[in-house]
């Protein structure tokens, strides 16, 4: 087995977001070569954006990804309001943690529970779990708590994909507190569930140790809307230069571009906020999480997946908190008025740090716009991770038939995705 | 409803789109999963499962857009493998959002052209009837739910996986 010669193939990448292919080369026991190539026809968004009213730019970006739509959408608009320089009320601020609180339930409920869960029980597919007893039990436990991180979405943003209620100033609706009231308790019902599976992804002994630099937004309550950009060697860099410190690069294999942080692969998402921001989730979810959370700062890329899980648990308890103390009052709708100006949005993402930048001009109408993707940024260093972890499961004598198997869960440990990755244009072909 | 042994063979596939109703698809799932784990022989689903066929389907689903040769290959290969075949979403109904590129002025078209070359992308973005045979449309940005329920659940009833609801006696039909 050391000393083989072998190529793997695996052709459109299952049970992520999107299309995507993966070849590695080993020739005499040595990886020569790992490549994920990002296999999703661009789209040309940004330069689709150009020529659009930047009061209305957020409904045509939220199609980048239909995954994480709400986050394209939030940051697009923060990123038109820094531009016009509107302050959104107090209100819309709690709306916006809630919708993004949503949106990190159902997203990575799907993750977790649909594509990475069947990966521990040794199965396909959450299709081929048992129709009785535990198994059958787990299933629907995962469906209601995505189902729960669903209808939040719902009655904050209208719909969980491609919400229509955000706007650039507020929400075109609030929601009623006799909904909110009912999503509460929805959410309690489901709590206990939520926790169950952080035990399990506690207990799974996937593992990949590779020493990282971890960047995320960080603030006092672990919101996903605001906060210094941070990294894990302790820098704190201002969201109108994050962009200067980044390097893109062209992946000659990929519809998809990478970036580096002052020449530096790093990783954005779930593991990097959780390994920085632990100490600022809801007190509940430090209270009933210790043990889990025990595991942190990691350097184990497996453990991304545990931090999704914690996370559901903090979006649950700090949404609980909000809807129950809200009183979701109508409020008149800020007047904006265009301007030419420039503006930057960052928030969290799911999976990472998300940024925008847009140029408006006189008449309110996009001229430029650049955006900076979390797959973009981890894509760099998931290429130099897979082949390492190939090069370490040989050298510990796995077989060759079970490399592929191993490839795929660490890229969905990663959980990259596709559509939001390959939204771009500017690039330089050599 | 109840099942009668046999299951509807059904792909889900994608092409260039955000895939906003694959997401609503598994969404769904949140209330329907154990009825269309009884129903649906779920043949290719590449979101759900690694190991899929491409054998037969009784209905094929497809969301997104044709952007080049290989795409259009793949869909023509699974229009050969269905019996019927439905446009899921805006991009596979009408080209867009994909296809707002399609539209772009002069000055934007020529920007996106050496990435069209480098990427073998077609000059414009195709809807799936401009390819295939297209025998129902399922469309909104993204799908709208309740018009799919309304489409599985004739194939479900043609293909013998579940009887007809029975109509409550002074209900009109349509």
């Amino acid at each position: 087995m050391h000393k083989q010669s072998f190529d793997i193939t695996i052709k459109n990448l299952s049970k992520i977001e999107g299309h995507t292919d993966l070849d590695v080369v080993v020739k005499d026991g040595k990886v020569t070569s790992a490549k994920l190539r990002i296999d999703e026809n661009k789209r040309f968004f940004t330069t689709a954006a150009i020529g659009k009213p930047a009061l209305g730019i957020h409904q045509v970006v939220s199609r980048i990804c239909g995954t994480c739509s709400i986050a394209h959408l939030m940051c697009c608009i923060k990123c038109v309001e820094n531009a016009f320089s509107v302050q959104p009320s107090e209100q819309t601020v709690k709306l916006r943690d809630l919708l993004l609180y949503g949106l990190n339930i159902r997203d990575h409920a799907m993750h977790l529970y649909l594509f990475c869960l069947p990966d521990i029980f040794g199965k396909d597919s959450v299709l081929d779990f048992a129709d009785t007893g535990y198994e059958h039990d787990l299933v629907h436990k995962a469906f209601d708590v995505k189902g729960a991180g669903n209808d939040l979405c719902v009655l904050v943003g209208g719909r969980a994909v491609h919400s229509p209620f955000p706007q650039v100033g507020g929400f075109m609706k609030i929601p009623k507190k006799e909904d909110a009231k009912r999503i509460a308790k929805r959410l309690r019902e489901i709590r206990g569930s939520a926790i169950e599976f952080v035990d399990i992804f506690l207990k799974k002994d996937f593992k990949f140790y590779s020493e990282t630099m971890y960047i995320s937004l960080r603030n006092d309550r672990f919101s996903y809307q605001d906060g210094d950009l941070t990294t894990s060697d302790g820098l704190c860099v201002g969201h109108a230069n994050f962009r200067d410190h980044l390097q893109k690069f062209v992946v000659p294999y990929s519809q998809a571009p990478g970036f580096e942080f002052r020449g530096r692969p790093y990783v954005v998402g779930a593991l990097a906020r959780m390994n920085m921001n632990r100490d600022t989730l809801h007190r509940d979810t430090r209270r009933d999480l210790a043990r889990a959370l025990a595991v942190f700062p990691s350097d184990n890329i497996f453990h991304n997946n545990l931090a999704q899980a914690i996370e559901i648990v903090h979006c649950i308890d700090s949404s609980i908190e909000l809807l129950e103390a809200m009183e979701f009052v109508e409020e008149p709708r800020l007047v904006i008025k265009p301007k030419k100006s420039e503006g930057i949005g960052v928030l969290e993402a799911p999976r990472g740090t998300l940024y925008y930048h847009l140029h408006i001009d006189d008449d309110g109408k996009i001229e430029f716009a650049d955006l900076v993707i979390p797959t973009s940024q981890n894509q760099i260093k998931m290429d130099k991770d897979i082949g390492a972890l190939v090069q370490d499961r040989m050298d510990k004598g796995m077989k060759k038939e079970d490399l592929p198997l191993e490839i795929e869960k660490l890229i969905r440990a990663y959980d990259p995705c596709m559509s939001c990755a390959t939204h771009f244009l500017k690039v330089r072909w050599r | 409803m109840w099942a009668m042994g046999k299951k509807l063979r059904i792909g889900w596939f994608t092409f260039t789109c955000c895939e906003d109703s694959s997401i609503i698809f598994v969404e769904m799932m949140n209330r329907h999963f154990f009825e269309w784990k009884e129903l649906l022989d779920f043949r290719h689903c590449k979101m759900l499962k690694s190991k899929n066929a491409f054998d037969q389907f009784d209905v094929a689903f497809v969301e997104g857009a044709i952007s080049n040769d290989r795409d259009k290959a793949k869909l023509l290969e699974i229009r050969g493998k269905t019996k019927y075949l439905v446009a899921i979403g805006s991009c596979a109904c009408t080209g867009g959002p994909s296809a707002q590129r399609n539209t772009f002025p002069e000055h934007l078209k020529v920007k996106i052209e050496p990435f069209l070359k480098k990427w073998d992308l077609y000059k414009d973005v195709l809807r799936l009837d401009q390819v295939v045979v297209v025998d129902d449309k399922v469309d909104g940005c993204p799908m709208v739910e309740q018009k799919f329920l309304a489409v599985l659940d004739k194939y479900l009833v043609e293909f013998g996986v579940k009887k007809a609801e029975a109509k409550l006696p002074g209900t009109k039909s349509g």
